[in-house]
Protein backbone atom coordinates (compact mmCIF):
# COMPACT_ATOMS: atom_id res chain seq x y z
CA UNK A 1 0.00 0.00 0.00
CA UNK A 2 0.97 3.64 -0.04
CA UNK A 3 3.33 4.64 2.73
CA UNK A 4 4.45 8.21 3.48
CA UNK A 5 8.13 8.78 3.10
CA UNK A 6 10.19 11.80 4.17
CA UNK A 7 13.03 12.86 1.89
CA UNK A 8 15.74 15.10 3.28
CA UNK A 9 18.47 16.97 1.50
CA UNK A 10 21.84 16.46 3.19
CA UNK A 11 25.18 17.99 2.48
CA UNK A 12 27.75 15.26 2.39
CA UNK A 13 29.62 16.54 5.40
CA UNK A 14 30.46 14.75 8.62
CA UNK A 15 27.66 15.06 11.12
CA UNK A 16 24.85 16.07 8.79
CA UNK A 17 23.20 12.64 8.71
CA UNK A 18 23.82 12.23 12.44
CA UNK A 19 22.18 15.57 13.24
CA UNK A 20 18.93 14.62 11.55
CA UNK A 21 18.77 11.19 13.16
CA UNK A 22 19.71 12.56 16.57
CA UNK A 23 16.98 15.20 16.41
CA UNK A 24 14.37 12.51 15.74
CA UNK A 25 15.68 10.27 18.51
CA UNK A 26 15.64 13.12 21.03
CA UNK A 27 11.98 13.62 20.25
CA UNK A 28 11.17 9.90 20.56
CA UNK A 29 10.24 9.55 16.93
CA UNK A 30 10.93 6.05 15.64
CA UNK A 31 12.49 5.38 12.30
CA UNK A 32 11.15 2.16 10.77
CA UNK A 33 13.80 2.25 8.08
CA UNK A 34 15.98 4.64 6.19
CA UNK A 35 17.92 4.71 2.99
CA UNK A 36 20.61 7.11 1.88
CA UNK A 37 21.34 7.93 -1.74
CA UNK A 38 24.44 10.01 -2.01
CA UNK A 39 26.97 11.53 -4.33
CA UNK A 40 30.37 12.88 -3.46
CA UNK A 41 28.85 16.21 -2.55
CA UNK A 42 25.27 15.77 -1.35
CA UNK A 43 22.81 13.08 -0.40
CA UNK A 44 19.12 12.39 -0.14
CA UNK A 45 18.02 10.68 3.04
CA UNK A 46 14.73 8.79 2.85
CA UNK A 47 12.90 7.95 6.05
CA UNK A 48 9.94 5.71 6.75
CA UNK A 49 8.35 6.65 10.07
CA UNK A 50 4.98 6.05 11.73
CA UNK A 51 4.85 9.65 12.98
CA UNK A 52 6.03 11.15 9.72
CA UNK A 53 3.93 14.32 10.02
CA UNK A 54 5.44 15.27 13.38
CA UNK A 55 8.88 14.40 12.08
CA UNK A 56 8.38 16.58 9.01
CA UNK A 57 7.47 19.60 11.11
CA UNK A 58 10.36 19.03 13.45
CA UNK A 59 12.92 18.67 10.64
CA UNK A 60 11.58 21.60 8.64
CA UNK A 61 11.64 23.71 11.80
CA UNK A 62 15.28 22.79 12.28
CA UNK A 63 16.09 24.12 8.81
CA UNK A 64 16.15 20.92 6.78
CA UNK A 65 14.66 20.80 3.31
CA UNK A 66 12.05 18.05 3.66
CA UNK A 67 9.72 16.62 1.10
CA UNK A 68 6.88 14.14 1.67
CA UNK A 69 6.44 11.51 -1.01
CA UNK A 70 4.47 8.29 -1.21
CA UNK A 71 6.03 4.90 -1.78
CA UNK A 72 4.42 1.54 -2.35
CA UNK A 73 5.23 -1.27 0.10
CA UNK A 74 5.26 -4.89 -1.11
CA UNK A 75 6.06 -8.05 0.84
CA UNK A 76 8.77 -10.20 -0.66
CA UNK A 77 7.91 -13.85 -0.05
CA UNK A 78 10.53 -15.86 1.76
CA UNK A 79 11.46 -18.28 -1.00
CA UNK A 80 14.02 -18.40 -3.81
CA UNK A 81 13.05 -16.09 -6.67
CA UNK A 82 10.60 -14.07 -4.53
CA UNK A 83 12.06 -10.72 -5.57
CA UNK A 84 12.37 -11.78 -9.17
CA UNK A 85 8.64 -12.64 -9.29
CA UNK A 86 7.72 -9.18 -8.08
CA UNK A 87 9.96 -7.42 -10.55
CA UNK A 88 8.55 -9.54 -13.35
CA UNK A 89 4.98 -8.49 -12.48
CA UNK A 90 5.99 -4.84 -12.31
CA UNK A 91 7.87 -5.17 -15.57
CA UNK A 92 4.74 -6.55 -17.23
CA UNK A 93 2.70 -3.51 -16.14
CA UNK A 94 5.12 -1.18 -17.89
CA UNK A 95 5.48 0.96 -14.73
CA UNK A 96 8.73 2.83 -14.29
CA UNK A 97 10.43 2.44 -10.90
CA UNK A 98 12.17 5.65 -9.88
CA UNK A 99 14.01 3.92 -7.07
CA UNK A 100 13.52 1.16 -4.53
CA UNK A 101 14.97 -0.22 -1.34
CA UNK A 102 14.22 -3.14 0.96
CA UNK A 103 14.20 -3.84 4.66
CA UNK A 104 12.94 -6.45 7.08
CA UNK A 105 11.23 -5.60 10.34
CA UNK A 106 12.66 -8.48 12.35
CA UNK A 107 15.23 -11.14 11.79
CA UNK A 108 13.74 -14.08 9.93
CA UNK A 109 10.64 -12.22 8.77
CA UNK A 110 9.75 -11.55 5.16
CA UNK A 111 11.43 -8.51 3.65
CA UNK A 112 9.44 -5.46 2.61
CA UNK A 113 10.25 -3.75 -0.64
CA UNK A 114 9.62 0.00 -0.88
CA UNK A 115 9.15 1.34 -4.38
CA UNK A 116 8.82 4.85 -5.64
CA UNK A 117 6.71 5.35 -8.76
CA UNK A 118 6.01 8.68 -10.42
CA UNK A 119 2.27 7.98 -10.03
CA UNK A 120 1.75 5.81 -6.93
CA UNK A 121 -2.04 5.48 -7.43
CA UNK A 122 -1.73 4.24 -10.98
CA UNK A 123 1.02 1.89 -9.82
CA UNK A 124 -1.19 0.46 -7.05
CA UNK A 125 -4.06 -0.16 -9.43
CA UNK A 126 -1.77 -1.86 -11.91
CA UNK A 127 -0.15 -4.02 -9.23
CA UNK A 128 -3.54 -5.11 -7.88
CA UNK A 129 -4.67 -6.01 -11.36
CA UNK A 130 -1.41 -7.84 -12.03
CA UNK A 131 -2.08 -10.29 -9.19
CA UNK A 132 0.30 -12.37 -7.11
CA UNK A 133 1.63 -9.38 -5.21
CA UNK A 134 1.11 -8.85 -1.50
CA UNK A 135 0.80 -5.17 -0.72
CA UNK A 136 1.71 -4.03 2.81
CA UNK A 137 -0.42 -1.42 4.61
CA UNK A 138 0.92 1.23 6.96
CA UNK A 139 -0.76 -0.56 9.86
CA UNK A 140 0.99 -3.83 9.01
CA UNK A 141 4.23 -2.09 8.43
CA UNK A 142 4.40 -0.25 11.75
CA UNK A 143 2.39 -2.79 13.73
CA UNK B 1 3.91 57.34 -24.70
CA UNK B 2 4.37 60.88 -26.03
CA UNK B 3 7.86 62.25 -26.55
CA UNK B 4 7.81 65.99 -26.11
CA UNK B 5 10.78 66.89 -28.33
CA UNK B 6 10.14 70.06 -30.21
CA UNK B 7 12.38 72.98 -31.12
CA UNK B 8 15.89 73.43 -29.85
CA UNK B 9 18.21 70.43 -30.19
CA UNK B 10 20.40 71.15 -27.17
CA UNK B 11 20.21 73.17 -23.98
CA UNK B 12 23.67 74.64 -24.29
CA UNK B 13 25.66 75.24 -27.50
CA UNK B 14 28.81 73.88 -25.89
CA UNK B 15 27.27 70.42 -26.08
CA UNK B 16 27.84 70.38 -29.84
CA UNK B 17 31.34 71.82 -30.07
CA UNK B 18 33.59 69.98 -32.53
CA UNK B 19 35.98 67.31 -31.24
CA UNK B 20 38.88 69.63 -32.11
CA UNK B 21 37.43 72.45 -30.04
CA UNK B 22 36.78 69.97 -27.29
CA UNK B 23 40.42 68.83 -27.31
CA UNK B 24 41.54 72.44 -27.13
CA UNK B 25 39.19 73.07 -24.19
CA UNK B 26 40.43 69.94 -22.46
CA UNK B 27 44.10 70.91 -22.75
CA UNK B 28 43.28 74.33 -21.35
CA UNK B 29 41.24 72.66 -18.65
CA UNK B 30 44.09 70.33 -17.69
CA UNK B 31 46.47 73.27 -17.36
CA UNK B 32 43.95 74.98 -15.10
CA UNK B 33 43.59 71.79 -13.03
CA UNK B 34 47.35 71.41 -12.57
CA UNK B 35 47.56 75.03 -11.48
CA UNK B 36 44.63 74.79 -9.07
CA UNK B 37 45.62 71.40 -7.65
CA UNK B 38 48.93 72.82 -6.48
CA UNK B 39 46.87 74.56 -3.79
CA UNK B 40 46.04 71.15 -2.30
CA UNK B 41 48.65 69.50 -0.15
CA UNK B 42 47.70 66.03 -1.39
CA UNK B 43 48.46 66.99 -5.01
CA UNK B 44 51.32 69.45 -4.43
CA UNK B 45 53.99 66.81 -3.93
CA UNK B 46 52.64 64.61 -6.74
CA UNK B 47 52.70 67.54 -9.17
CA UNK B 48 56.11 68.88 -8.09
CA UNK B 49 57.76 68.30 -11.46
CA UNK B 50 54.85 69.37 -13.60
CA UNK B 51 53.93 72.90 -14.59
CA UNK B 52 50.68 73.86 -16.34
CA UNK B 53 52.53 74.75 -19.55
CA UNK B 54 54.00 71.21 -19.70
CA UNK B 55 50.54 70.04 -20.76
CA UNK B 56 50.62 70.32 -24.55
CA UNK B 57 48.55 67.44 -25.86
CA UNK B 58 45.79 65.18 -24.51
CA UNK B 59 48.26 62.35 -23.82
CA UNK B 60 50.08 64.52 -21.30
CA UNK B 61 47.23 63.57 -19.00
CA UNK B 62 49.12 60.32 -18.41
CA UNK B 63 51.72 62.25 -16.47
CA UNK B 64 49.14 63.14 -13.82
CA UNK B 65 48.60 61.04 -10.68
CA UNK B 66 45.50 58.97 -9.92
CA UNK B 67 43.10 59.76 -7.09
CA UNK B 68 41.16 57.06 -5.26
CA UNK B 69 38.22 57.00 -2.90
CA UNK B 70 40.67 56.08 -0.15
CA UNK B 71 42.68 59.27 -0.85
CA UNK B 72 39.52 61.30 -0.33
CA UNK B 73 38.71 59.42 2.84
CA UNK B 74 42.14 60.13 4.25
CA UNK B 75 41.68 63.80 3.51
CA UNK B 76 38.38 63.97 5.35
CA UNK B 77 36.72 66.36 5.76
CA UNK B 78 38.08 69.35 3.83
CA UNK B 79 41.81 68.77 3.27
CA UNK B 80 41.29 68.64 -0.50
CA UNK B 81 40.11 72.25 -0.64
CA UNK B 82 41.95 74.44 -3.15
CA UNK B 83 40.25 77.63 -2.00
CA UNK B 84 39.62 79.29 1.36
CA UNK B 85 36.57 78.43 3.44
CA UNK B 86 35.12 81.84 2.68
CA UNK B 87 34.82 80.89 -1.01
CA UNK B 88 32.74 77.76 -0.30
CA UNK B 89 29.11 77.98 -1.23
CA UNK B 90 27.94 74.44 -0.40
CA UNK B 91 29.13 71.06 0.87
CA UNK B 92 27.79 67.59 0.16
CA UNK B 93 28.81 64.11 1.19
CA UNK B 94 28.87 60.72 -0.39
CA UNK B 95 26.97 57.96 1.32
CA UNK B 96 29.54 56.29 3.54
CA UNK B 97 28.44 52.68 3.71
CA UNK B 98 31.70 51.90 5.48
CA UNK B 99 33.10 54.37 8.00
CA UNK B 100 33.19 58.09 7.38
CA UNK B 101 31.62 59.67 4.31
CA UNK B 102 33.68 61.73 1.90
CA UNK B 103 32.90 65.43 1.88
CA UNK B 104 32.85 67.45 -1.31
CA UNK B 105 32.68 71.24 -1.54
CA UNK B 106 31.53 73.74 -4.17
CA UNK B 107 32.24 77.39 -4.87
CA UNK B 108 29.47 79.56 -6.20
CA UNK B 109 30.78 78.95 -9.73
CA UNK B 110 30.83 75.18 -9.11
CA UNK B 111 27.19 75.27 -8.02
CA UNK B 112 26.34 77.24 -11.14
CA UNK B 113 28.24 74.84 -13.42
CA UNK B 114 26.50 71.91 -11.77
CA UNK B 115 23.02 73.34 -12.35
CA UNK B 116 23.91 73.80 -16.00
CA UNK B 117 25.20 70.24 -16.36
CA UNK B 118 22.01 68.81 -14.84
CA UNK B 119 19.88 71.09 -17.02
CA UNK B 120 21.69 69.76 -20.10
CA UNK B 121 20.85 66.12 -19.50
CA UNK B 122 17.32 66.87 -18.29
CA UNK B 123 16.73 68.81 -21.51
CA UNK B 124 18.35 66.03 -23.56
CA UNK B 125 15.89 63.56 -22.02
CA UNK B 126 12.89 65.76 -22.90
CA UNK B 127 12.32 68.14 -19.96
CA UNK B 128 10.99 71.56 -20.98
CA UNK B 129 10.10 74.74 -19.09
CA UNK B 130 6.35 74.02 -19.30
CA UNK B 131 6.72 70.75 -17.35
CA UNK B 132 6.17 69.77 -13.73
CA UNK B 133 9.05 67.65 -12.47
CA UNK B 134 8.44 65.43 -9.46
CA UNK B 135 11.69 64.71 -7.69
CA UNK B 136 11.77 61.86 -5.22
CA UNK B 137 15.19 62.62 -3.74
CA UNK B 138 15.56 64.37 -0.41
CA UNK B 139 17.53 67.60 -0.12
CA UNK B 140 20.30 66.21 2.04
CA UNK B 141 24.04 65.62 2.01
CA UNK B 142 23.51 63.25 -0.92
CA UNK B 143 24.13 65.15 -4.18
CA UNK B 144 21.09 63.76 -6.03
CA UNK B 145 18.49 66.03 -4.48
CA UNK B 146 20.15 69.43 -4.76
CA UNK B 147 21.76 68.66 -8.12
CA UNK B 148 18.52 67.79 -9.87
CA UNK B 149 16.62 70.48 -7.98
CA UNK B 150 18.77 73.26 -9.45
CA UNK B 151 18.91 71.49 -12.81
CA UNK B 152 15.11 71.55 -13.11
CA UNK B 153 15.18 75.15 -12.01
CA UNK B 154 17.71 75.98 -14.74
CA UNK B 155 15.53 74.36 -17.40
CA UNK B 156 12.70 76.50 -16.08
CA UNK B 157 10.34 73.66 -15.22
CA UNK B 158 8.29 73.52 -12.01
CA UNK B 159 9.87 71.59 -9.14
CA UNK B 160 7.75 69.23 -7.05
CA UNK B 161 10.18 68.45 -4.21
CA UNK B 162 8.44 65.31 -3.00
CA UNK B 163 11.61 64.03 -1.28
CA UNK B 164 12.11 60.41 -0.32
CA UNK B 165 9.69 57.99 1.31
CA UNK B 166 5.93 57.69 1.86
CA UNK B 167 5.26 56.18 -1.54
CA UNK B 168 1.46 56.38 -1.31
CA UNK B 169 1.71 60.11 -0.80
CA UNK B 170 4.11 60.33 -3.75
CA UNK B 171 1.60 58.52 -5.96
CA UNK B 172 -1.13 60.88 -4.81
CA UNK B 173 1.03 63.92 -5.64
CA UNK B 174 2.01 62.52 -9.03
CA UNK B 175 -1.64 62.14 -9.87
CA UNK B 176 -3.08 65.29 -8.33
CA UNK B 177 -0.35 67.64 -9.54
CA UNK B 178 -0.24 65.90 -12.93
CA UNK B 179 3.55 65.76 -13.05
CA UNK B 180 5.15 65.32 -16.47
CA UNK B 181 8.48 64.00 -15.28
CA UNK B 182 9.60 61.67 -12.50
CA UNK B 183 13.14 61.83 -11.14
CA UNK B 184 14.37 59.10 -8.81
CA UNK B 185 16.40 55.88 -8.67
CA UNK B 186 15.23 53.10 -11.01
CA UNK B 187 14.43 50.83 -8.08
CA UNK B 188 12.27 53.51 -6.50
CA UNK B 189 10.44 53.95 -9.80
CA UNK B 190 9.45 50.28 -9.54
CA UNK B 191 8.33 50.79 -5.95
CA UNK B 192 6.10 53.64 -7.13
CA UNK B 193 4.70 51.40 -9.88
CA UNK B 194 3.95 48.70 -7.33
CA UNK B 195 2.13 51.15 -5.07
CA UNK B 196 0.13 52.38 -8.06
CA UNK B 197 -1.02 48.82 -8.71
CA UNK B 198 -2.04 48.43 -5.07
CA UNK B 199 -4.00 51.66 -5.25
CA UNK B 200 -5.63 50.61 -8.50
CA UNK B 201 -4.04 53.41 -10.52
CA UNK B 202 -3.26 52.54 -14.15
CA UNK B 203 -0.32 54.11 -16.05
CA UNK B 204 -2.84 55.99 -18.20
CA UNK B 205 -4.34 57.63 -15.12
CA UNK B 206 -1.12 59.65 -14.75
CA UNK B 207 -0.03 62.21 -17.34
CA UNK B 208 3.59 61.28 -16.56
CA UNK B 209 5.59 61.04 -19.80
CA UNK B 210 9.26 61.31 -18.81
CA UNK B 211 11.49 59.51 -16.34
CA UNK B 212 15.07 60.39 -15.36
CA UNK B 213 16.75 57.59 -13.50
CA UNK B 214 20.21 57.16 -12.07
CA UNK B 215 22.18 56.64 -8.89
CA UNK B 216 22.43 52.87 -9.15
CA UNK B 217 23.23 50.08 -11.58
CA UNK B 218 20.18 48.98 -13.57
CA UNK B 219 19.39 47.02 -16.73
CA UNK B 220 17.49 47.35 -20.01
CA UNK B 221 14.95 44.85 -18.66
CA UNK B 222 14.28 47.21 -15.76
CA UNK B 223 13.92 50.12 -18.18
CA UNK B 224 11.32 48.19 -20.20
CA UNK B 225 9.39 47.39 -17.03
CA UNK B 226 9.47 50.97 -15.75
CA UNK B 227 8.33 52.33 -19.11
CA UNK B 228 5.45 49.89 -19.28
CA UNK B 229 4.33 50.28 -15.69
CA UNK B 230 4.66 54.07 -15.46
CA UNK B 231 4.03 55.01 -19.09
CA UNK B 232 7.19 57.09 -19.36
CA UNK B 233 10.10 57.58 -21.74
CA UNK B 234 12.96 56.64 -19.41
CA UNK B 235 16.51 57.95 -19.67
CA UNK B 236 19.58 56.98 -17.73
CA UNK B 237 21.97 59.45 -16.14
CA UNK B 238 25.28 59.13 -14.37
CA UNK B 239 27.23 61.04 -11.79
CA UNK B 240 29.45 60.75 -8.77
CA UNK B 241 29.57 63.10 -5.81
CA UNK B 242 33.39 63.01 -5.97
CA UNK B 243 33.21 64.58 -9.43
CA UNK B 244 30.22 66.87 -8.88
CA UNK B 245 27.10 64.71 -8.42
CA UNK B 246 24.52 63.93 -11.11
CA UNK B 247 25.36 65.64 -14.40
CA UNK B 248 28.53 63.84 -15.43
CA UNK B 249 26.70 62.01 -18.22
CA UNK B 250 23.16 61.45 -19.45
CA UNK B 251 21.22 59.96 -22.32
CA UNK B 252 19.72 61.91 -25.20
CA UNK B 253 16.48 60.90 -26.97
CA UNK B 254 18.35 58.26 -29.00
CA UNK B 255 19.35 56.42 -25.82
CA UNK B 256 22.43 54.74 -27.19
CA UNK B 257 24.73 55.43 -24.26
CA UNK B 258 25.07 58.44 -21.96
CA UNK B 259 26.77 61.53 -23.39
CA UNK B 260 29.67 62.43 -21.14
CA UNK B 261 29.92 66.18 -20.58
CA UNK B 262 33.46 66.16 -21.84
CA UNK B 263 33.97 69.90 -21.75
CA UNK B 264 33.85 69.51 -17.94
CA UNK B 265 35.03 65.95 -17.36
CA UNK B 266 37.93 64.33 -19.14
CA UNK B 267 37.29 60.61 -19.36
CA UNK B 268 39.60 57.61 -19.65
CA UNK B 269 38.64 53.97 -19.89
CA UNK B 270 41.41 51.87 -18.39
CA UNK B 271 42.20 48.27 -17.66
CA UNK B 272 41.84 48.25 -13.85
CA UNK B 273 44.90 46.01 -13.44
CA UNK B 274 47.42 47.57 -15.80
CA UNK B 275 45.90 51.09 -15.71
CA UNK B 276 46.53 51.27 -19.47
CA UNK B 277 43.74 52.36 -21.83
CA UNK B 278 41.57 49.56 -23.17
CA UNK B 279 40.78 49.47 -26.89
CA UNK B 280 38.00 51.91 -27.79
CA UNK B 281 34.68 50.19 -27.29
CA UNK B 282 35.97 47.67 -24.77
CA UNK B 283 34.87 47.67 -21.16
CA UNK B 284 37.19 49.18 -18.59
CA UNK B 285 37.24 51.28 -15.46
CA UNK B 286 36.14 54.86 -16.02
CA UNK B 287 38.60 57.45 -14.74
CA UNK B 288 37.60 61.12 -14.72
CA UNK B 289 39.41 64.42 -14.33
CA UNK B 290 37.19 67.40 -13.47
CA UNK B 291 38.31 70.25 -15.72
CA UNK B 292 36.34 73.15 -14.32
CA UNK B 293 35.89 72.52 -10.61
CA UNK B 294 37.26 75.24 -8.36
CA UNK B 295 36.69 74.21 -4.75
CA UNK B 296 38.00 70.67 -4.96
CA UNK B 297 40.07 69.80 -7.99
CA UNK B 298 40.02 66.11 -8.74
CA UNK B 299 42.53 64.44 -11.02
CA UNK B 300 42.15 61.04 -12.66
CA UNK B 301 39.58 59.83 -10.18
CA UNK B 302 39.21 56.07 -10.29
CA UNK B 303 35.46 55.51 -10.23
CA UNK B 304 35.66 51.68 -9.98
CA UNK B 305 32.71 51.71 -12.41
CA UNK B 306 33.08 49.42 -15.40
CA UNK B 307 31.67 50.68 -18.71
CA UNK B 308 32.64 51.10 -22.36
CA UNK B 309 33.06 54.31 -24.39
CA UNK B 310 31.68 55.09 -27.83
CA UNK B 311 33.10 58.04 -29.79
CA UNK B 312 30.92 57.62 -32.90
CA UNK B 313 28.88 60.74 -33.72
CA UNK B 314 25.33 60.72 -32.32
CA UNK B 315 22.29 61.69 -34.34
CA UNK B 316 21.29 64.25 -31.72
CA UNK B 317 24.29 66.42 -32.55
CA UNK B 318 25.96 66.26 -29.15
CA UNK B 319 29.65 65.58 -29.56
CA UNK B 320 30.41 64.20 -26.11
CA UNK B 321 31.49 60.54 -26.12
CA UNK B 322 28.86 58.13 -24.88
CA UNK B 323 29.40 55.72 -22.02
CA UNK B 324 27.53 52.44 -21.81
CA UNK B 325 25.51 51.50 -18.78
CA UNK B 326 27.72 50.73 -15.81
CA UNK B 327 28.23 47.00 -16.14
CA UNK B 328 29.61 46.46 -12.65
CA UNK B 329 32.13 47.65 -10.12
CA UNK B 330 35.80 46.75 -10.07
CA UNK B 331 35.34 45.86 -6.40
CA UNK B 332 33.02 43.04 -7.38
CA UNK B 333 34.82 42.04 -10.55
CA UNK B 334 36.56 38.71 -10.67
CA UNK B 335 39.04 37.77 -13.33
CA UNK B 336 38.74 34.07 -13.93
CA UNK B 337 41.07 32.48 -16.46
CA UNK B 338 41.34 35.92 -18.04
CA UNK B 339 37.58 36.47 -18.30
CA UNK B 340 35.94 39.32 -16.37
CA UNK B 341 33.06 38.02 -14.29
CA UNK B 342 30.57 39.99 -12.20
CA UNK B 343 28.32 38.55 -9.52
CA UNK B 344 25.38 40.09 -11.40
CA UNK B 345 25.98 37.64 -14.25
CA UNK B 346 25.81 34.70 -11.87
CA UNK B 347 22.62 36.15 -10.44
CA UNK B 348 21.05 36.42 -13.90
CA UNK B 349 21.86 32.77 -14.54
CA UNK B 350 20.38 31.68 -11.27
CA UNK B 351 17.17 33.61 -11.92
CA UNK B 352 16.76 31.72 -15.18
CA UNK B 353 16.98 28.41 -13.35
CA UNK B 354 14.96 29.35 -10.30
CA UNK B 355 12.35 31.80 -11.50
CA UNK B 356 11.23 34.39 -9.01
CA UNK B 357 14.06 34.79 -6.55
CA UNK B 358 17.73 34.05 -6.79
CA UNK B 359 18.82 31.60 -4.13
CA UNK B 360 21.73 32.51 -1.88
CA UNK B 361 25.06 31.69 -3.39
CA UNK B 362 28.78 32.11 -2.95
CA UNK B 363 31.36 32.19 -5.70
CA UNK B 364 34.56 30.58 -4.49
CA UNK B 365 37.65 30.97 -6.63
CA UNK B 366 40.81 29.01 -6.05
CA UNK B 367 43.93 28.13 -7.96
CA UNK B 368 44.99 24.68 -6.77
CA UNK B 369 47.52 24.29 -9.62
CA UNK B 370 47.95 26.59 -12.58
CA UNK B 371 44.32 27.12 -13.41
CA UNK B 372 41.54 29.01 -11.65
CA UNK B 373 38.82 26.75 -10.35
CA UNK B 374 35.42 28.23 -9.58
CA UNK B 375 32.99 26.60 -7.22
CA UNK B 376 29.53 28.04 -7.13
CA UNK B 377 27.87 27.14 -3.86
CA UNK B 378 24.12 27.41 -4.08
CA UNK B 379 21.70 27.01 -1.22
CA UNK B 380 18.88 24.68 -2.07
CA UNK B 381 15.33 25.99 -1.76
CA UNK B 382 12.33 23.78 -0.94
CA UNK B 383 11.01 24.52 -4.45
CA UNK B 384 14.21 23.24 -6.04
CA UNK B 385 14.48 20.05 -4.03
CA UNK B 386 13.53 16.76 -5.60
CA UNK B 387 13.94 13.45 -3.87
CA UNK B 388 15.16 11.91 -7.10
CA UNK B 389 18.90 11.85 -7.50
CA UNK B 390 18.74 12.26 -11.28
CA UNK B 391 16.65 15.43 -10.98
CA UNK B 392 19.08 16.88 -8.47
CA UNK B 393 21.95 16.19 -10.83
CA UNK B 394 19.95 17.88 -13.59
CA UNK B 395 19.42 20.95 -11.42
CA UNK B 396 23.15 21.13 -10.79
CA UNK B 397 23.94 20.80 -14.49
CA UNK B 398 21.38 23.44 -15.42
CA UNK B 399 22.88 25.99 -13.04
CA UNK B 400 26.34 25.30 -14.46
CA UNK B 401 25.06 25.60 -18.02
CA UNK B 402 23.25 28.91 -17.40
CA UNK B 403 26.36 30.36 -15.74
CA UNK B 404 28.36 29.29 -18.77
CA UNK B 405 25.89 31.19 -20.96
CA UNK B 406 25.84 34.36 -18.80
CA UNK B 407 29.44 34.61 -17.71
CA UNK B 408 31.31 32.40 -20.15
CA UNK B 409 33.04 30.43 -17.45
CA UNK B 410 32.79 26.84 -16.34
CA UNK B 411 31.92 26.33 -12.69
CA UNK B 412 31.52 23.39 -10.35
CA UNK B 413 28.14 23.70 -8.72
CA UNK B 414 27.74 22.55 -5.14
CA UNK B 415 24.29 22.33 -3.66
CA UNK B 416 24.09 23.31 -0.01
CA UNK B 417 21.47 23.03 2.69
CA UNK B 418 19.46 26.24 3.26
CA UNK B 419 20.94 28.79 5.63
CA UNK B 420 24.39 27.25 5.40
CA UNK B 421 26.06 30.27 3.80
CA UNK B 422 27.04 33.08 6.10
CA UNK B 423 24.93 36.21 6.01
CA UNK B 424 26.78 39.41 6.78
CA UNK B 425 24.74 42.24 8.23
CA UNK B 426 23.09 44.13 5.41
CA UNK B 427 25.10 42.84 2.51
CA UNK B 428 25.41 39.24 1.38
CA UNK B 429 28.93 37.94 0.82
CA UNK B 430 28.98 36.81 -2.80
CA UNK B 431 32.62 36.17 -3.51
CA UNK B 432 35.40 34.33 -1.73
CA UNK B 433 38.65 34.61 -3.62
CA UNK B 434 41.15 32.19 -2.13
CA UNK B 435 43.75 32.69 -4.83
CA UNK B 436 45.65 35.40 -3.02
CA UNK B 437 45.97 33.35 0.12
CA UNK B 438 47.92 30.62 -1.62
CA UNK B 439 50.71 32.75 -3.08
ZN1 LIG C 1 22.87 61.80 -28.59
Amino acid sequence: MKIHQLSLFLENKPGHLGNAVKLLAENNLNIATLSLADTEQFGILRLIMPEWEQARQLLAGAGFVVKVTEVVAIEVSDRPGGLNDILRVIGATGLNIEYMYAFSKRRGEAAILLLRFSDPDAALAALRAGGGIKLVTAAEMFG
Amino acid sequence: MNKPYPDAPVFDEDETMSRDELTFEQINGLRRVVCNAKNVEFYREKLRDLEPEDIKKPDDLWRLPFTTKEDLRQNYPLKMLAVGRDKISRVHGSSGTTGKPTIVAYTENDVDTWANLCARFLFAGGLRSSHFAHIAFGLGMFTGGFGLHFGINRVGAAIVPAAAGNTRRQVMLLKDLAADALICTPSYALTIAETMREEGIAPDDLPLSLGFFGGEIWTEEMRARIEKELGVFATNNYGLSELIGPGVAGECRYRCGMHIQEDHFLVECLNPQTLKPVKIGEEGELVFTALTKEAMPIIRYRTRDIAALNYAPCECGRTGARMSRVRGRTDDMLIIRGVNVYPSQIEEAMLRVSGAVSPHYLIEVDRPKQLDVVTLKVELTPENFSDRMDEMQTLRDRIAREVQVSAQIGVNVELLAPQSLERAAGKAVRVLDKRNLNH
